[in-house]
């Protein structure tokens, strides 16, 4: 149960490393240079552009199929979320409200 | 941009803890599930535990559990998942003007913690301007922290409970997005903000719908959508 083998921990070192460069490399070497302007916009949109296509993967999809029905609990669940971001801009009630309705959801169904 | 003159946000690494717990309540039943496949698959809780201490990318570590126990060879796990977080190179580019002014080492400590969720969460917060390292750091360390322990309790608890997604847990992160999402849509280019949402979903969409199983898909729309997001202010 507390084993470690050794090929194990080999693979997760790589699997780490190739993580982490891409996660500090933009950001140690970047931070040493002035940036253009027109860059610092177009990054300024790399958030939002990020979690509307990481939110249409979850919602928009299902297995590798697109799937805009009401049968896709992700895309139903997300009506509820959706309406008490608008409403309360509460991170942690978006999230409550989603939970709950895919509870709810999975009850039903 | 004036982003660039504005004096640091006093947050210190209490509010960045703070900031963080939807986060941690995300990654509690995903880590979770993480540990009770982990250990279906033949990991010990130990080497579960070492590789959400380690990888610390959720993704990544469900595919690599997978892999491992279709026994497929280590160079190829390590290939495939740094495909998958390829991603980050953008995240961490965007992160840019917020952690600048910090100390190099500062910044190559504070780039493990930088996940989907902890960068939505941090942009959302900065909004571009200055954090000190001690709010990512509070941010990033209850939120890795809350992953490697509820990994190793879903390794240690493993067959005892039942499905964890009938409790609806496996929505807390999709629905995170989604509460993101919204304050990215404020502001006076919003109409560009609306367009860049748009365009990000639908090339999203279209390449996965085209490549089933493709790794790609995030990064490609996010650059396309960036571009077209500056385009229309």
């Amino acid at each position: 149960m507390m084993t470690v083998r050794p090929a194990i921990l080999a693979l997760f070192l790589g699997m780490a490393l190739v993580t982490y460069l891409p996660r500090m490399a933009p950001l140690v070497i970047l931070s040493r240079f002035e940036l253009p302007p027109l860059l610092l916009r177009w990054l300024s949109f790399v958030p939002v552009s990020v979690l509307s296509a990481l939110l249409a993967k979850e919602l928009f999809i299902n297995g590798s199929r697109l799937d805009l029905s009401l049968g896709h609990p992700q895309l139903l669940a997300a009506i509820p979320a959706f309406l008490v971001a608008i409403k309360t801009r509460s991170l942690m009630g978006t999230v409550v409200a989603g939970i709950a309705a895919m509870a709810l959801i999975r009850l039903i169904a | 941009m004036a982003a660039q003159e504005s004096p640091l946000v006093p947050f210190s690494p209490m509010a960045g803890v703070k900031a963080g717990a939807p986060v941690m309540l995300g990654y509690l039943p995903i880590g979770f599930a993480f540990g009770v496949l982990a250990r279906a698959a033949g990991l010990s809780v130990a080497e579960t535990g070492l590789m959400s201490l380690l990888v610390y990318a959720g993704s990544s570590q469900f595919i690599g559990t997978g892999l491992l126990a279709a026994g497929v060879a280590a160079p190829s796990i390590i290939a495939t998942t740094f495909l998958v977080n390829l991603r980050h190179l953008l995240m961490s580019t965007a992160l840019v003007p917020s952690l600048r002014h910090n100390a190099p080492w500062q910044n190559t400590l504070l780039a493990y913690g930088i996940t989907d969720e902890t960068f939505a969460v941090n942009t959302a917060i900065l909004q571009g301007r200055p954090a000190t390292p001690g709010f990512i750091a509070g941010l990033h360390i209850s939120a890795h922290a809350c992953w490697v322990a509820s990994s190793v309790v879903g390794a240690l608890a493993g067959q005892l409970v039942g499905d964890t997604n009938a409790l609806g847990l496996d929505f807390a992160l999709p629905a995170m997005f989604v509460g993101l999402l919204m304050p990215n849509l404020r502001g006076e280019d919003r109409k560009a903000r609306y367009g860049a949402a748009a365009v990000a979903a639908l090339v999203a969409v279209a390449i996965i719908v085209a490549f089933p199983g493709t790794s790609w898909s995030i990064i490609i729309a996010t650059i396309i959508a960036a571009t077209v997001g500056v385009l229309l202010v």
